[in-house]
């Protein structure tokens, strides 16, 4: 077995060129065969790649799809999403259980299945929905569970538990996927044919006025932060360096998002070629598509439509003959981490390390990937750059409201009648939108994932746009039935699973706000921690690192502020000189083991 | 003479620093002490644990990783700010196991030292009290208390950057990371000696060097008679130290 082990690793390591870089994709390969990496892997991968042994620890241990402890040959990742709890998935949970024998988090005897719990997998419309090592299964029930296991039990392999495929391209041997694209309003993404006519467009021109170009469109980050496209391509191709780098961030984590799985699945062409734009825009020779690990089973059909522009000349060298522009790109999987979508932290882990954001200045465009320029983009901003050069800046620019060009694209789910991937221009009312899905009796929305804000009726009027409700593409829809701070609660509790912990106030501060939320969710909130957890709220969002932080505390804060009356009829004044957080009885058990009686106290203060 | 000086203001201040310093070092410089703990000279900075978190421009930022600039508007001693500083080192109390009153670490203690400054008497959060695990004492000279360690990475980057070893590094992630050390087991079987930088780098009681504890008698420790900062504040312009 030792020497099995020594050998598979060294081969993968060779596989991957020694690169201690590609740690990641090394890891993840090891993850798959052997089930953990253990800390004999680790000492033979530090040897193998020839990097210290802690920086190895350092990055398998961040990454959720990496573990030290062995898990099963089959690994069943069960999304626990707000929407997925919203759409049953306790009942699903049990279902699995009691089938397993095992609880989550644990491995079924024989070693065959780890039961375990992930943050949204980027299936929020056809939940519950969960990860059979790659494969996807979704819109789960009891009787479908029963079968996966029968399934499992009897093949060992969960490619056995497709037996229908989704539309489009998730039908595509290469993908052989149940998922479903879910797209309700076509746009100028998903059009009919692609002509493919934009890549050699922008060859015919110079770098500077394809860059002008995308300016004039006025083409802003679709990710969520809004950022310049044109600018950020601008910086990079200004950093002074021969080697520059493209990376498109593929990394949807923000719960609730799934438009680019859409993309991914049926316009990757489209996808490549705005890489490639940028590619000669920049100046770069290579591109990285960060794949988020979730989306896995993608990664054949891309790689193979990859090979195809490669042979038809629109990837290596000299790309569709402009002499002396070669560009090519690879994929880089991520393996289990939300912060990674933040794009200093994706650098880091397409870098083979923890997923650690950088500190700015330096930015990516002047220092980026293994410190070279880069440009890093969303999925969608790509796809807007081929619109851009096909039909031109002033017809993109016409399209949407002042400060937001164009139309966006919106990943909606939750409480509505066809949950999906919509396209809209910039401008339009939420309230337009809510009627276009089908949603009824509607509570509160999460605009942007929980990173946005809660919004209640009271703001259903305003428009998305990046003045306004601005959001990377997750709306999540809540009704009447449903309870806000159990919401809150479970953004709160992803926020604090998904940091990276770099940072004081984002690694401690949203703690905090879980523990304050809890007491008050307990029946032990008072007046005074609506002020607290404002203020620690305010702290961490101005002291915190990155976007993560920054954010975290959004959900908490933005419903205090728009639903503040179901926070105070939780409230109660304490009785005098008393706090109700604190457990007496809990206190002081420790205490009572050791003396072997109970607390006169513990029965007084009661 | 120009290009050589970079003005900006901190507080409103005039200030005159050199290209390349960070706002942290050119405060320093002019005798403006703004609070730090992951921050040590000789070191790259982390920006990890956001003490001297400043408002540049209006925006926030950390004072150790941000380069001065020409005209950039610099807030330090703002109230809003002092209070955000509390706050996390509040948070850096209730985080770990800290035990001031018997710790050796006691008068030397950057944090505990930084409390004094801010006049924390005590934490306003709940302690959170994490299990650390076990001391690492296998080590003959040095050991390592998880329960103190506030993650700010002083020892990581001394361990690579002074002393050309990679004896310390994290694992895991968010409130489950910690300090770990470049070996299977414990820090007996690292490369870390006695005389490294990293062994020293530590601002709190987390990685302590054996049998010298408790050396300086009450009265005469580092943090005893001026607070923490007082050395900068005392320095004048040009011959700043930062400890």
């Amino acid at each position: 077995m030792g020497s099995t082990l020594a050998a598979d690793v060294r081969q993968i390591c060779k596989d991957f060129g020694n690169d201690p870089v590609r740690l990641i994709d090394v890891a993840r390969a090891l993850q798959s065969r052997y089930g953990s990496i253990s800390k004999e892997t680790i000492a033979l991968l530090s040897a193998e790649l020839k990097i210290p042994r802690v920086r190895v620890e350092s990055t398998v241990s961040f990454y959720s799809f990496l573990s030290e402890a062995p898990k099963g040959k089959i690994v069943i990742r069960l999304c626990d999403d707000i929407i997925d709890r919203f759409s049953g998935v306790e009942l699903v949970a049990d279902v699995f259980r009691r089938e397993l024998g095992i609880d989550f988090g644990e491995t079924t005897p024989d070693g065959l299945i780890t039961l375990e719990w992930t943050p949204c997998i980027g299936m929020c419309d056809q939940a519950p929905a969960a990860l059979v090592n790659e494969v996807v299964v979704t819109e789960l029930s009891s009787d479908k569970v029963r079968d996966i296991i029968q399934v499992l039990r009897e093949t060992r392999d969960p490619r056995k538990l497709t037996r229908r495929y989704g539309d489009g391209n998730n039908a595509s041997p290469l993908v052989r996927s149940m998922v479903c694209n879910n797209i309700r309003k076509r746009g100028f993404i998903f059009t009919e044919k692609e002509k493919g006519e934009a890549l050699r467009k922008a060859l015919a021109m110079s770098p500077v006025e394809v860059i002008r170009e995308v300016k004039a469109a006025r083409l802003r980050g679709r990710g969520g932060a809004g950022f310049p496209a044109g600018m950020k391509w601008d910086f990079t191709r200004a950093s002074e360096g021969d080697e520059k780098y493209v990376i498109c961030n593929a990394d949807e984590g923000e719960p609730g998002t799934f438009k680019d799985r859409a993309i991914l699945t049926e316009k990757p062409e489209l996808l490549f070629e705005g890489m490639t734009i940028a590619g000669y825009a920049i100046g770069a020779q290579n591109g990285i598509v960060y794949l988020r690990g979730e989306y896995a089973y993608l990664r054949r059909f891309l790689e193979d439509v990859l090979e195809k522009r490669r042979q038809a000349g629109c990837l290596g060298k000299d790309v569709c003959g402009k002499k002396g522009f070669n560009f090519d790109i690879r994929i880089q999987s991520g393996a289990g981490s939300y912060v990674c979508g933040e794009e200093t932290s994706l650098i880091s882990s397409c870098e083979g390390l923890r997923g650690d954001p950088k500190n700015r200045p330096p930015f990516p465009a002047q220092k980026g990937y293994l410190g070279k320029p880069t440009s890093v983009n969303n999925v969608e901003t790509f796809c807007y750059a081929v619109r851009v050069i096909e039909n031109g800046a002033a017809w993109f620019a016409g399209i949407g409201s002042k400060g937001s060009a164009g139309t966006k694209l919106l990943s909606i789910a939750g409480d509505c009648a066809a949950p999906g991937v919509y396209e809209y221009a910039f401008g339009t009312p939420l309230r337009q939108i809510l009627k276009d899905v089908g949603a009824e009796d509607v509570l509160a929305v999460q605009i942007g994932g929980p990173s946005g804000k809660l919004v209640g009726e009271a703001d259903f009027d305003r428009v998305i746009c990046y003045d306004d409700l601005a959001t990377g593409g997750a709306l999540v829809i809540f009704n009447k039935e449903r309870n806000i701070l159990e919401i809150v609660r479970y953004y709160l509790e992803f926020f604090v699973e998904e940091s990276c912990g770099y940072c004081t106030p984002c690694r401690v501060g949203n703690v905090l706000m879980e523990r304050c939320l809890d007491k008050i969710l307990n029946g032990q909130g008072e007046p005074s921690d609506l002020p607290y957890l404002e203020a620690l709220g305010e702290t961490i969002k101005v002291t915190s690192r990155c976007g993560l932080g920054q954010t975290s505390p959004n959900p908490l804060i933005s419903s205090i502020k728009n639903f503040r009356h179901l926070y105070e009829a939780l409230l109660r004044e304490p009785k005098e000189g008393r706090q109700p957080g604190f457990d007496f009885k809990a206190a002081v058990a420790a205490a009572e083991e050791i003396a072997g009686h109970k607390s006169l106290l513990g029965h007084t203060a009661h | 003479m120009d290009n050589k000086t970079v003005n900006f203001t901190i507080d409103g201040v005039d200030m005159q620093g050199k290209p390349g310093q960070t706002i942290l070092e050119a405060a320093d410089a002019a005798g403006i002490y703004i609070p730090r703990l992951c921050a040590m000279k000789g070191l790259s900075p982390n920006g990890s644990c956001r003490v001297c978190t400043v408002m540049v421009n209006s925006r926030p930022q950390t004072a150790c990783t941000f380069p001065i600039a020409e005209g950039m508007d610099v807030e330090n001693d703002t109230e809003k700010l002092r209070t955000m500083r509390r706050d996390i080192i509040d948070m850096l109390f209730v985080e770990g196991n800290h035990f001031c009153m018997f710790c050796e670490k006691s008068g030397n203690c950057e944090l505990q030292a930084l409390a004094y400054r801010f006049g924390i008497c005590a934490p306003k959060y709940p302690y959170l009290f994490p299990k650390c695990g076990p001391v690492d004492a296998s080590h003959p000279d040095v050991f390592i208390d998880r329960n103190r360690c506030i993650l700010c990475g002083r020892c990581v980057s001394a361990s690579i950057e002074q002393d050309g070893k990679n004896v310390f590094g994290f694992a895991a992630r968010g409130p489950h990371k910690r300090v770990t050390v470049n070996s299977d087991s414990g820090l007996d079987k690292t490369d870390l000696a006695v005389a490294d930088k990293a062994a020293a780098s530590c601002p709190v009681g987390a990685i302590v060097r054996k049998r010298v504890g408790f050396a300086a008698p009450v009265g005469q420790r580092a943090y005893d008679c001026a607070p923490i900062g007082s050395e900068i504040e005392a320095a004048k312009p040009s011959s700043g130290t930062n400890q």
